[in-house]
């Protein structure tokens, strides 16, 4: 399915906590068609100035609602979440390719996927685990401090064991959800290692998760974040380097293999 | 009550003949495939290619591209899979579509590889046109041809005896005076005159003290860019005869008819395919109505019309 441009009716827009907002629109199409790891391209306003559209993950889809989270950080994202409710919405979606996984029957006795999620990188990682729950995964999130851990319990409905990592260790393990990570290798040595890590957040913590997965020969899947111009493939801008050279981020990924990618 | 007669849109290029005046610009539309299902391509114009160069070009340097005040700035460095994989990987597609393509090509470092590729294209009948891409500031070694109205005649005069194509020329804004490198093309024996292209900037990340895009300056687009390009448009048609096709941050109808008043033939949608991907049809449609509620038959009518 490729993606359409439409005008969305604004459902909700609310502030989770901090800087982190919550927004659904309403397209029967797009969230027909959206696979995990899928983003939008929102025009924040109607106006020229910012200019270009801002790339949002969709975090999951019920009946014919889009849920995105997104985190206020510039003036693009600000404008974004003055906008109302009943507000119409320019987006151009659902864009890029999602993660891949086995579609399983019924639920896995032992738990081989690990997700692991920095800030913004949950939004994502919901809506895989909504998508691969018999796999039981473990989701190992990671945030500065306890107010800015986003989702556990969306995780949690979903039968995932949620394992939190906070900088300053304010809740869960202290230090970064990279060395959680590790540490939960390690742990878990004796059980049988995981089969597939899916990961979402920030760039440096992303080579930390493909460096451990290499090293522990656990194949990894990447949802890369990057500013784009278009979105679809067409502007060449939001390039990363591979081993077959370089990759648009919005239409060879967002989701790239551990493997595939030179940092 | 008046009955309106139904606007002709159509324009003249050199030979080639356009159905409405509104194309897409290099660069900003790929080689139309990522656009097929956002737009109904059919209903354009034209397309000009993302330029080809002889052999395959990775780019630049990441990050490409980054946002400025009601612009942009990109620096791609002319990625493209070379004229050999083009032909046959992505022409097909193009031909399909049954509207004049125009072939954007560009030299990497002797202009001597226009002549190989004017030669090859010449023979190609699906290719309804060349421009020629002298203006890119991302190729920027020393001096762009169009930098350099001497460089310029030399160059397309050369190109012409190469090929009976309709062939456009693609300037640069980044010059003293556009209109003498406008002569310069129409007297070697240019079709038509393309500008402008992206205008050069810098933009700095205060934070970290870094430029904001991997080869430290782009190319600048969009809006931001529209008063210059309108301005070099309107000294460009005081100069030559030729047509002229405008572009430069346009991103709406009206936005289109300030270059067709300044002097514009036709005009090329840029940046704006990126954010709204329906805006060239939106002109297409924007035009006709203009035309229409303001009884102009047809669009040489309005190109040039700037009143004192």
């Amino acid at each position: 399915m490729e993606a359409v441009q439409l005008k969305a009716k604004i459902i909700s827009n609310k502030k989770l906590k901090c800087n982190y907002w919550h927004l659904e629109f309403d397209s029967g199409i797009i969230a027909k068609n959206a696979l995990a790891g899928q983003f939008i391209e929102i025009k924040v306003n109607n106006g020229m100035d910012p200019l270009l559209r801002r790339p949002i993950s969709i975090h999951g889809v019920s009946g014919t609602k889009v849920k995105l989270i997104y985190e206020v950080i510039g003036r693009g994202t600000q404008i974004l979440s003055e906008r109302k409710p009943g507000d119409s919405l320019d987006v151009i979606g659902p864009l890029g390719n999602g993660f891949e996984y086995n579609q399983l029957t019924k639920k896995l006795d032992n738990r081989k996927t690990v997700l692991v999620a920095g800030g913004m990188g949950v939004a994502p990682l919901v809506f895989l685990a909504e998508k691969i729950k018999f796999h039981r995964p473990v989701v190992l999130i990671g945030a500065r401090k306890k107010e800015q851990v986003l989702c556990s319990q969306e995780f949690k409905a979903l039968g995932c064991k949620v394992v939190t990592a906070t900088d300053d260790g304010s809740l869960g393990f202290k230090g970064r959800v990279t060395d959680l990570l590790k540490e939960f290798l390690l742990e878990n040595q004796k059980t049988g290692k995981p089969e597939n890590i899916y990961t979402c957040g920030p760039q440096p913590m992303l080579k930390t998760v493909a460096q451990i997965s290499h090293e522990n020969n656990i194949a990894s899947q990447l949802s890369l974040e990057t500013h784009m111009a278009c979105g679809f493939g067409a502007c060449l801008g939001c390039v990363v380097s591979t081993k077959s050279g370089y990759k648009r981020v919005c239409k060879d990924g967002p989701v790239f293999t551990g493997k595939e990618l030179i940092w | 009550m008046v009955k309106h007669a139904k606007p002709d849109l159509s324009v003249n290029i050199g030979s080639l003949v356009l159905k409405n005046p509104v194309m897409v610009a290099s660069g900003t539309f790929g080689y139309a495939e990522e656009f097929n299902r956002l737009l109904d391509l059919k209903k354009l114009g034209a397309i000009v290619t993302k330029t080809i160069t002889i052999k395959p070009r990775h780019g630049n340097l990441p990050p490409r591209t980054c946002e400025t005040p009601a612009g942009m700035l990109n620096s791609i460095g002319l990625e493209n899979p070379g004229i050999d994989n083009f032909i046959k990987i992505k022409l097909p597609f193009l031909e399909k579509l049954g509207i004049p393509i125009i072939v954007s090509i560009a030299a990497e470092d002797d202009p001597g590889e226009f002549y190989i590729l004017v030669g090859q294209l010449d023979k190609i009948s699906a290719v309804s046109a060349i421009e020629l891409n002298i203006s890119c500031p991302n190729m920027q070694k020393n001096i762009l041809i169009s930098q350099d109205a001497r460089e310029t005649s030399a160059l397309v005069s050369a190109v012409r005896r190469l090929t009976k194509k309709c062939l456009i020329t693609k300037l640069s804004p980044n010059v003293t005076s556009i209109s003498d490198i406008a002569l310069a093309a129409q007297d070697a024996g240019s079709d038509a005159v393309a500008l402008i292209n992206t205008l050069s900037g810098m933009s700095i990340d205060v934070h970290k003290c870094v430029p904001k895009i991997g080869s430290w300056v782009g190319g600048l687009s969009g809006p931001a860019i529209r008063p210059v390009a309108v301005k070099m448009v309107w000294e460009a048609y005081n100069k030559i005869k030729i047509p002229i096709i405008g572009m430069g941050g346009i991103m709406d109808t009206e936005s289109a008819l300030e270059f067709f008043i300044a002097g514009a033939t036709a005009i090329s949608v840029g940046t704006a395919n990126f954010i709204n991907p329906g805006a060239s049809l939106e002109i297409i449609s924007g035009l006709k109505k203009y035309m229409t509620d303001n009884d102009i038959l047809n669009l040489s009518n309005i190109t040039g019309k700037l009143k004192a």
